[in-house]
């Protein structure tokens, strides 16, 4: 078993009320950090290597150290709770079951920021988990860790709960910030990134739920301590929030140096597959990352085991490896169709699009009717290349990575199961009946590498 | 500091090296070079604060950050709004992955597009017309339904087109920037998303009517001139008048002695031009109710250096900017310029189009020439019974 800095304490009877949680050590972070220079949780921070565990990976302690410091302008902490990836529902468990973790996590780091005013920015679908926080939030604030002069230490600080509207583009960053100045939720365009000029024009880091968590164990036991877990640069503990035709779906907190294969079939994490199938294929972190077949999910293509941590799983490239992504986990058995699964995604996309941009309006629209088209044994072969060539275009080509997330599934879609594409066009009336395609899990599939 | 203000930076762009002040980005200073290497912009529009990053025609390859971090930038940039840096060199026209990338863009632009070029008002001066002709493919490989949307009428002078709109954002920017309030947003999300006012109330403000302008396609008309005439049939002189709203300082589009539309003065990029430091935006009543020759006072004839239709047929002899190369059209003509003053009979200047009612078609021409017919009967008819007189 694992050593777990996240969700130890998760089962305690009563840890989602401040008494309990105090009682059961929470809070001392905050106590630590007050009595440090800012400068010093920062570099805490960067000791311990942690990754923004949101889905780009990028290091915190760097993130935090870009933020600009004008004399005389405020500066923001933003909380991203928006977790809208199909597949991930890691921070829900978090803010559902141990709400404090987060608030002690914002206090410290809104601490180490300089931020008086930090904002949580939720999932409008999360609206139960919103009371929960909000109750959590007005405990702390009645024990003096929240308001002005934070346990005598002069640190005056606010944690303010914004509830948003339920859109998935509102997980991208400076959506969020539009959307938590009470704007249309639309990606701004780069630069000027957040840390210059973020809510309100001021300097802003935004973290997710997860990140801002694991400072509370960073600062409590160093960051050294926590760089110690974990493998390269992919230390601390990860939280998975694992789905899919396995026999215990669930968040799981790993360290990253478990393989793949372990995480599916131990009985600690998934269970195996359910029903007693097969593996065929996985989405190794939330729906916009690359599916991988069974053979190049377990094996990278040069033979190792895969783990799951940031490098191993991006092993490869696209074209053989795909990303960490949110973590979320999703498992497809072999009697799942990749076509119909793919399709489903890219409805999705089509239905989240903000619409700014032309590549990603029409394309993800585009994408979904050709997928339609398939799935229901109207298609053609050249309607597998155009979706190779819509997908390709929307890529790299946009305002924000939504356009990226709509495009990569379909690419590896094509490129790791295009037979089965194929076989939709080939068995128009019999891909209408069975909704599965076909099992290719055993086969050493071919890449198309271009 | 003023010495910062004077930095300038070189820039290469498709092998055109050029200095520019700092803070430049490298659509302007492409423009600056000229026509050839210029990305073709359609939301981007430099006198509207924001506007720009959304349709993304204007991607080029940054082959070289800077000289001081010669790297390659990993992805295609917006050139509208990308700063130059120091030491850059950028690829337009001679990249391919940009070319590749704007015959995508162009590709999604059009699926849902209605291509309703024949009967729309924009025709002949449509940026979407000329950057699908420079960028687009031959056909579509698009099969699906397109979406449409109901015209609607916003105010007694302009009409929405919704469905010819590529959202580019640009006439809620003349809304927010040119007027004291905005009665238009977006509605929805996505491909779904739409223009619209708030429950299809007009638009009433002095300054809308440049919505119409800055509008790269012909979702925005003008209602005093849709069907009326195709523009390149017009005649365009620069005139002004006294006003107490804007600078008075127009383009006005005759036939004959008639007065078509009122349009502000453009530059070569389709934008309204600066006049004595200021964009030059027009009020309504210069725009829309002052169709009489007499109203304004005639500067001269309008030159227009624009690659387009709307170029040909003018007083003075057109301007023609230098070819862009021919390779990026895959060996194609890249220019549309042909003469269709010839080859016309709407053009004909013995009807009174502006007293239509709706559209002039083949019918106003054939009743005309049957009223001719009948005429001339009479006429006949007259002389016999004059020579039957006694
Ligand atoms: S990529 Fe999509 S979601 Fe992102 S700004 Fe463009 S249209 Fe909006
Ligand atoms: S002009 Fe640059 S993105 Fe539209």
């Amino acid at each position: 078993m694992s050593k777990k800095l996240l969700l130890d304490k998760i089962n305690v009877p009563g840890i989602k009320t401040f008494e309990v949680y105090r009682r059961e050590g929470g809070y001392q972070s905050v106590e630590k950090a007050l009595k440090m220079q800012t400068g010093d949780i920062v570099e805490e921070v960067k000791k311990s290597g942690l990754r923004g565990r949101g889905g780009a990976g990028f290091p915190t302690g760097l993130k935090w150290s870009f933020l600009a410091k004008p004399e005389g302008v405020a500066r923001y902490l933003v909380c991203n709770a928006d977790e809208s990836e199909p597949g991930t529902f890691k921070d829900r468990y978090l803010m559902e079951f141990i709400p404090h973790l987060l608030i002690e996590g914002m206090i410290t780091s809104s601490f180490a920021l300089g931020s008086n005013v930090s904002y949580i920015y939720i999932r409008g679908e999360y609206d139960w988990v919103a009371d929960i926080l909000q109750a959590a939030l007005d405990e702390a604030k009645q024990n003096g860790f929240l308001g002005k002069n934070i346990l005598g230490s002069g640190f005056d600080c606010e944690v303010y709960l914004y509830r948003g509207a339920g859109a998935y583009i509102c997980g991208e960053e400076t959506a969020l910030l539009e959307s938590l100045e009470g704007k249309r939720g639309l990606p701004r365009i780069k630069p000027p990134f957040p840390a210059v000029k973020g809510v309100w024009g001021c300097p802003t880091v935004v973290n997710n739920v997860e990140t801002i968590c694991a400072v509370v164990p960073i600062i409590n036991e160093g960051g050294d301590a926590y760089a110690k877990i974990g493998v390269g640069k992919s230390t601390g503990t990860k939280l998975i929030s694992a789905c899919g035709n396995i026999n215990k779906p669930g968040v799981y907190e790993i360290d990253m140096t478990i393989s793949v294969e372990e995480f599916i079939y131990s009985d600690e994490y998934c269970g195996g597959i359910a029903n007693g199938k097969r593996l065929k294929a996985c989405i190794p972190g939330g729906s916009s990352v690359p599916i991988l077949p069974a053979n190049l999910l377990l094996k990278t293509a040069k033979g190792e085991p895969r783990l799951m941590n940031y490098e191993s799983l991006a092993d490869g490239g696209f074209i053989t490896g795909s990303s960490m992504g949110s973590g979320g986990f999703i498992v497809l058995d072999e009697d799942q169709c990749v076509v119909r699964h793919t399709y489903t995604i890219s409805r999705f996309y089509h239905h989240e699009s903000c619409g700014q941009c032309s590549p990603c309006r029409e394309g993800t629209g585009w994408l979904e009717k050709i997928f339609k088209k398939i799935e229901t044994g109207k298609g053609e072969m050249k309607d597998i290349d155009l979706l190779w060539d819509v997908q390709r275009r929307i890529e790299g080509n946009t305002i924000c990575p939504f356009g990226d997330a709509a495009a990569w599934p379909v690419a590896a879609a094509i490129r790791h199961f295009r037979d089965e594409f194929e076989w939709h066009v080939l068995n128009p009336e019999e891909c209408l009946v069975r909704n599965f395609g076909l099992a290719h899990y055993a086969d050493a599939l071919e890449a198309v590498t271009s | 500091m003023p010495e910062e203000q004077e930095q300038l930076f070189t820039i290469t762009i498709d092998g055109v090296t050029i200095e520019v002040p700092k803070g430049t980005t490298i659509l302007n200073a492409a423009r600056q070079i000229g026509p050839s290497v210029a990305p073709p912009a359609m939301c981007y529009y430099s006198k509207l604060e924001g506007s720009g990053g959304k349709c993304r025609t204007c991607l080029v390859e940054v082959a070289a950050g800077s000289t001081k971090d010669p790297r390659p930038m990993p992805k295609l940039v917006a050139s509208c709004r990308t700063e130059v840096m120091d030491g850059m060199i950028v690829k337009n026209v001679t990249s391919e992955k940009a070319i590749d990338a704007r015959h995508g863009i162009v590709e999604y632009l059009l699926i849902n597009h209605p291509l309703d070029c024949p009967i729309c008002d924009q025709a002949g001066e449509c940026y979407l017309q000329d950057l699908s002709y420079n960028n687009g493919e031959v056909g579509t490989r698009y099969e699906f339904k397109r979406r449409t949307f109901v015209r609607e009428d916003i105010g007694p002078y302009i009409q929405l087109h919704m469905t010819r709109c590529i959202l580019c954002y640009r006439c809620l920017m003349v809304a927010d920037q040119l007027t004291d309030s905005r009665t238009q947003g977006i509605l929805l999300r996505g491909d779904a998303s739409e223009i619209s006012t708030y429950i299809s109330k007009a638009i009433d403000n002095d300054f809308s009517g440049n919505m119409i302008d800055v509008c790269p396609v012909g979702a925005l008309t003008d209602r005093t001139y849709r069907f009326k005439n195709r523009v390149w049939f017009l005649k365009p002189v620069d005139a002004h008048r006294d006003c107490d709203k804007c600078c008075g300082k127009v383009t006005l589009w005759n036939r004959g002695e008639e007065v078509f539309r009122v349009t502000s003065r453009k530059d070569p990029w389709g934008e309204v031009q600066i006049i004595d430091g200021k964009a030059a935006w027009i009020c309504n009543t210069c725009r829309f109710e002052k169709k009489k020759t007499d109203d304004w006072i005639i500067d001269g004839p309008t030159k227009i250096d624009r690659h387009s239709v709307i170029s040909t047929n003018h007083y003075v002899e057109k301007v023609i900017p230098p070819d862009p190369l021919k390779e990026v059209l895959f060996g194609r003509e890249p220019l549309l310029l042909m003469d269709i003053q010839e080859t016309s009979e709407v053009n004909s200047q013995d009807i009174d189009l502006s007293i239509l009612p709706g559209p002039a078609t083949s019918t106003t021409f054939i009743e005309r020439d049957e009223q001719k017919e009948i005429e001339e009967a009479d006429a006949e008819r007259l002389a016999i019974n004059d020579h039957k007189k006694p």
